[in-house]
């Protein structure tokens, strides 16, 4: 293969994916903020990336938007670098940003036509007409921002985020403070924008929306990423799973020899709990539990979460004012 | 639904059409504040000079005192209203964070500058033309070089609007932002001949307010309209150019570093 032909299937897969950063760092005033990060979105995927507050998300994101600037490292979206090429690769971005952002001047209507604008796209009315209904927002578009509840200013941020058509959609936080029956109605309709080619990076405090929600997973902690995988495979390797074994006899004390697996007893003796490390199968305590004589009724297992993947590898203690789990 | 840019075409001018679109509605949404009041406040600075004090004074032979204070009120007005459009808006926008709607579009950094720019020389420019309809009822002017008079006044507007943005970026808060107004602007301009001419001013305050950058667009502009001056055509023009020049360098380099702007 000659230089050329390698140079073009190069750009070629590079420009397959939606989202690459290599090597990306920031540091604010000496403080590191963010210590080296690679990672690739493919198009067409829901990206979840995840981390306790400080970790490093925000300051990713905004680089990736272009609010803040690399340290060093690269950033390309679709092929295109988002710094040399940044008109072309922000015509293919949409951002929620976490803070809400208000403007008093223009009504929602007037903001979404002018949104489209700054973009280089002419207005499209049938787009414009279809985001507001998708989002809820046809009996407020003569209202100015400070006047909207704040889950509809979320909905706004969120219609005037895909006003451009943009080919990534970036929602950092887009559920904070957002009450549960409108949480689910903005997953259902991001899942939707997916389901049509959108690709979706998202940051979100909520892990169990982030397990339904995202194809891949990265975790992000001081700074640094500390996982990256498919939702289900990262579960399934770093968390516990618990079994419970219904007993036909109720037991006094935990058997001997199952310390390792933290033993518990429940409901009277008749229920032995036990945590299965990750990789761990149970069929060779079932063998040791019925050659000791021990009759079991029935079996339950029960595989833990992601917030339990996340508390492992942020080595955070519980969670933490309920910040990293379900409020 | 659809979500997908290829098929929509980019048009590379829309971004600078729409943020200047949007300047220019933001002014005229609040035109109460942002365009009656400095028309209001002009009226009375020229009722009090152009019909009731000004008829006891007489500080340059052959015009009347009207004559001589009108083209100072309108440059004025051009001026503070260019500095207080590009100022609060930026300002504004960085406070309240709806900068960043901005900073991720593809709105390149002359755009940027350029449709802050115009909008706010446009506010300037209407609230001098205001003024100046207005002082027909006071006095008529001879405008001796209304070309230059309007060329300097165009180059007031454009400078001011330079220095609102360079002011917007560094000010931390609103009151640093007032300073700048109240404590720069506004002695400048009341010390820089305004109101008299600088060539009655006994020494060392005569020869002083030749530093005052001010005094060449304000007596420029007299220069022109009544074809008297303190100064040559050639030094007030060089000067105001300069420092336009100087200062549209100096937010250009602001904003094409996004200092302050971008994180």
């Amino acid at each position: 293969m000659n230089g050329l032909v390698r140079l073009k299937l190069w750009l070629y897969i590079r420009a397959m994916n939606a989202l690459v950063i290599e090597n990306l760092h920031k540091s604010f005033a000496g403080i590191p903020a963010v210590k080296g990060i690679d990672f690739t979105i493919n198009q067409g995927e829901i990206f979840g990336l995840l981390g306790p507050n400080g970790a490093g998300k925000s300051t990713t994101i905004n680089m990736i938007a272009g609010v803040v600037r690399p340290g060093s490292g690269r950033i390309s979206a679709f092929g295109y670098d988002n710094q040399r090429d940044y008109r072309h690769t922000r015509r293919m971005l949409g951002v929620v940003h976490q803070e809400i952002v208000i403007d008093n001047f223009f009504t929602v209507d007037q903001a979404l036509q002018l949104h489209a604008g700054y973009y280089g796209v002419k207005d499209d009315p049938a787009w414009r007409q279809l985001l507001i209904e998708r989002l809820g927002l046809q009996n407020h578009l003569d209202k100015v921002m400070l006047k909207l509840s704040g889950g509809l200013k979320r909905r706004f941020m969120i219609a005037k985020a895909l006003i451009h058509r943009p080919q990534l959609l970036i929602l950092d936080e887009p559920t904070a403070g957002v009450d549960v029956e409108l949480r689910h109605g903005l997953w259902e309709f991001a899942r939707e924008i997916n389901r049509q080619g959108t690709t979706i990076l998202l940051t979100t405090h909520y892990l169990e929306e982030a397990e339904e929600m995202c194809d891949r997973i990265a975790i992000m902690n001081h700074g640094e990423l500390i996982a990256l995988e498919e939702t289900q495979k990262l579960i399934r390797r770093l968390s516990n799973r618990r079994l419970s074994l219904w007993l036909e006899q109720p037991l006094l004390e935990v058997p001997v020899g199952l310390e390792r697996f933290l033993p518990r007893l429940k409901e009277d003796g008749s229920l032995l709990q036990l945590n299965l490390p990750a990789g761990e199968g149970a069929g060779h305590i079932l063998v040791q539990l019925a050659e000791s004589g021990l009759k079991i009724r029935d079996i339950e297992t029960e595989q833990s979460g992601l917030e339990e993947v996340f508390i492992h590898l942020t080595g955070m203690k519980g969670v933490d004012g309920g910040n990293q789990s379900r409020p | 639904m659809v979500a997908t840019s290829q098929d929509h075409k980019y048009y590379p001018w829309l971004p600078f059409v729409t943020l200047l679109r949007k300047e220019i509605l933001r002014f005229w949404r609040v035109s109460t504040q942002t365009l009656l009041t400095p028309i209001v406040t002009a009226s009375l600075y020229l009722f009090v000079f152009g019909a009731t004090l000004g008829e006891r004074l007489n500080v340059l032979e052959g015009f009347s005192y009207a004559q001589f204070v009108i083209p100072g009120l309108i440059i004025m007005g051009v001026i503070n209203n260019t500095f207080a459009n590009t100022s609060s808006s930026l300002f504004m926008s960085r406070y309240l964070g709806g900068i960043v709607d901005l900073l991720v579009t593809p709105v390149s950094p002359p755009q940027f500058i350029m449709a802050y720019t115009l909008a706010a020389m446009l506010r300037g420019l209407a609230v001098g033309t205001v003024v100046w309809l207005i002082s027909t009822l006071f006095a008529v002017l001879p405008w001796e070089s209304p070309l230059l008079a309007i060329l300097m006044a165009v180059l007031a507007s454009f400078l001011f609007a330079q220095f609102g943005l360079i002011a917007a970026i560094y000010a931390h808060n609103f009151d640093t932002l007032s300073m700048y107004s109240n404590f720069l602007i506004l002695p400048l301009v009341y010390l820089g001949g305004v109101f008299y001419p600088i060539s009655i001013l006994p020494d060392p305050w005569g020869t002083l307010s030749y530093l005052n950058p001010l005094f060449y667009l304000i007596d420029g502009f007299r220069h022109a309209i009544i074809g008297v001056g303190d100064t040559s055509y050639l030094l007030a023009f060089g000067v105001s150019s300069a420092i336009a020049a100087s200062l549209f360098a100096w937010a250009a380099w602001l904003i094409g570093k996004g200092y302050r702007l971008r994180a």
